[in-house]
């Protein structure tokens, strides 16, 4: 086996007539916890779901495991994807579901355990997660910080290697948003996973990550621990690390020149 | 002239792709192996869209077939022939009034839960989770609401029949005064098995596939935005009842000639 | 709600549609599953069967004893040629009996009237009935009192 538990070689893909990534390759290391940042609108999600074979590249190779991923079938594709948590950034909770039934659906399908071993299962990853309490709470009745816990509690019932986050600290409160950076880095360490963090918050990503890749424009603009990217002075890196609002990469999406638009009176969008 | 071609041309491909998808669908969801760990989904659904239409249907059978007796009674009275009261409400009822007023009710009934219901899946990534989690959203979420879409609109449709007749002998004999005995027999003389009821049944057969089938298509394939939702779901209904009131025409052309 | 309960309520609903099916079929169209009866086979020929159709009941003093099998042209004579089946219990029909087509009321549908004649020998399986009488066709009947008019 490779020391890289994904590798992504030359990646490109485009979704109508936007090219969303561009020749991208990225290598992740076994157990390690890795954060991809870059501006809303990056294609961050995309890239997980490209990792996750719900998307197929239109050109490159997303290899996991050693296996390509777009060149699976139906039903390997399935087997490799028991071996991959993902949280989606709702949560994503089946909303016909309590609580319980919700960590316990991965069980069900994929395992034949008896009933009493699905329950001790079950209660062990939310006590993890903190919230063994809310077994029979429905998802409607969660606040936000809740359910993307319990979804982390779902994401990690079948004990995967890989897991991924999607935006994981998005619209959480401070305390919630805490109690999550706390919660990826001790899954991470407890039980040895690979850890993929997307995210735009840099502050909370760098606090956990071990590696840092920073997209912008479909192209990896930066790579490296958080350290080396704090110290690094490409002004595109130090734009997005500094928080600046415009510079290398820039505020406004691509548009027709301002003032011509204005005096001319031109249509409002760039496709005419 | 080159330009409205063009765009006749993709407007062309895209019924083709949208008619490609829907049936994929249709073709993964009902023709892969049916599993049957999966049967309280199925349950579940036959709860949700067939029995939870029955009082709709209920209602509007009566109101429909006393209705039809008012209305009939009117006429043929006039022509002493007040006695085909029972031939013609069965008639009517059993080949086209139930099957097509069940589908439209279980269209606005059901069908747009269906599609709000997926649509909202959709758009809360529950399908993309559970594919995640390594589960065919197609046989865990779609193919439960087909077949029970399939399986509930012909015994709504008999629902609708029966107690839409049995209305109309409440209002023709019981208080206009038809005679009981005449009111049955030439409806029992007049109404086939073979011909009349089962093309009935065939119909509403028909019709919960198209109608179910829409709206999960729609569901499937909606934006997940609340406007898409919404305008997904108004597809469902605009769609599907339009589809049961011209397959009607067209299913009725070709049973006439059978 | 329980899974239990919606199972319970699933399987009356599936009851109740069989129940109403089962309405339909008895009660609405008169089906009753009696064994199909055993039939024998008599013709007879019509100058004008004015619109009967296969199917239609064959009846004697008005109770039905069968339904017409079959029509069809004779290709000398240019006759109607018309097949019954008559019910095996109904079996002592004499070689004279006569065959009428007739109207249900005024406008209603033609079905065949049998009247029995006095013959000892009877119809078996393949007879015909020579006795017989065409339709009224009522744009006849209207042509004919036109023309006594004038």
């Amino acid at each position: 086996m490779s020391e890289y538990q994904i590798q992504l070689e030359g990646v490109s893909f485009s979704r109508g007539r936007r090219r969303i990534f561009d020749d991208v390759s990225m290598a992740i290391p076994h157990g390690k916890v890795v954060a991809i940042m870059g501006p809303s609108g990056t294609g961050k999600t995309t890239l997980l779901r490209l990792i996750g074979g719900q998307l197929s590249p239109d050109r490159g190779r997303v290899i996991v495991d050693g296996r390509d991923i777009p060149l699976l079938g139906r039903r390997a594709l399935f087997d490799v994807r028991k071996n991959m948590g993902m949280l989606f950034q709702s949560g994503a909770l089946f909303t016909d579901l309590s609580v319980f039934e919700n960590v316990a659906f991965p069980l069900r399908i994929h395992t034949n355990l008896p009933e009493d071993m699905i329950r001790d299962l079950v209660l062990i990853k939310l006590q993890s997660v903190g919230l063994r309490g809310a077994a029979n709470l429905t998802p409607s009745e969660l606040s936000g910080g809740m359910a993307r816990r319990v979804a982390l509690a779902r994401a990690i019932a079948l004990d995967p290697e890989i897991i991924m986050y999607d935006e994981p600290f998005a619209g959480l409160d401070p305390i919630a948003m805490g109690v999550v950076v706390e919660l990826i880095r001790t899954l991470n360490d407890v039980y040895n996973m690979t850890s993929i963090v997307v995210s735009h918050d840099i502050v909370e990503a760098s606090s956990i990550a071990d590696l840092i890749y920073v997209i912008s424009d479909g192209r990896i603009i930066g790579s490296g621990s958080p350290d080396d990217l704090t110290k690094d002075d490409s002004p595109r890196i130090r734009q997005f690390m500094g928080g600046l609002p415009d510079g290398p990469v820039p505020f406004h999406y691509p548009a027709p020149d301002y003032e011509t638009q204005l005096l001319n009176n031109a249509g409002p969008g760039p496709g005419d | 002239m080159l330009a409205r071609l063009r765009q006749f041309g993709r407007a062309g491909l895209e019924i083709l792709s949208t008619l490609g998808r829907a049936g994929l669908i249709w073709w993964q969801a009902i023709f892969r192996r049916p599993q049957f760990r999966h049967w309280p989904l199925y349950v579940r659904q036959l709860y949700q869209l067939g029995v939870l239409s029955v009082l709709i249907v209920v209602l509007s059978g009566f109101s429909i077939g006393a209705v039809l007796a008012l209305q009939g009674y009117n006429q043929l009275v006039r022509y002493g022939s007040e006695s085909a009261l029972g031939l013609g409400v069965a008639l009517v009822l059993v080949q086209e009034i139930g099957p097509v007023v069940a589908a439209l009710l279980f269209t606005g009934r059901a069908g747009s839960a269906v599609t709000a219901e997926i649509g909202l899946m959709k758009a809360t990534e529950q399908l993309s989770s559970m594919e995640m989690i390594g589960v065919d959203p197609l046989q865990r979420i779609v193919a439960p609401r087909l077949w029970a879409g399939f399986i509930s609109m012909p015994i709504l449709a008999a629902m609708f029949s029966v107690v839409g007749i049995w209305g109309a002998s409440l209002v023709g004999v019981d208080w206009l005064g038809v005679y009981e005995g005449a009111f049955w027999s030439t409806m029992q003389e007049g109404v086939d098995l073979r011909t009349d009821v089962l093309k009935g049944v065939v119909k509403s057969v028909i019709f919960g596939l198209v109608v179910t089938w829409i709206a999960v298509y729609q569901g499937y394939d909606a934006l997940p935005t609340s406007e898409g939702i919404s305008a997904a779901t108004t597809r469902t209904v605009v769609y599907g009842s339009v589809s049961v009131l011209v397959l009607d025409f067209f299913l009725t052309l070709v049973m006439f000639q059978l | 709600m329980q899974m239990r309960t919606i199972e319970i309520v699933v399987g009356a609903f599936m009851l109740a549609g069989l129940l109403s099916l089962a309405i339909l079929a008895v009660q609405v169209s008169g089906f009753s599953p009696t064994t199909e009866e055993s039939t024998y086979q008599i013709h007879a020929k019509f100058e004008n069967i004015g619109g009967l159709v296969p199917r239609a009941k064959v009846t004697v003093a008005g109770v039905i004893v069968g339904e017409v099998a079959q029509i069809s042209l004779d290709p000398v004579t240019f006759s109607a040629v018309v097949s019954m089946d008559i019910n095996a219990h109904v079996s002592e029909l004499p070689t004279d009996t006569t065959a009428a087509i007739l109207t249900e009321g005024l406008l209603g549908g033609k079905y065949i009237g049998l009247s029995i004649g006095a013959e000892d020998q009877l119809l078996v399986d393949g007879d015909e009935i020579y006795d017989t009488q065409s339709a009224i066709v009522l744009e006849e009947l209207i042509g004919q009192f036109l023309l006594n008019q004038f």
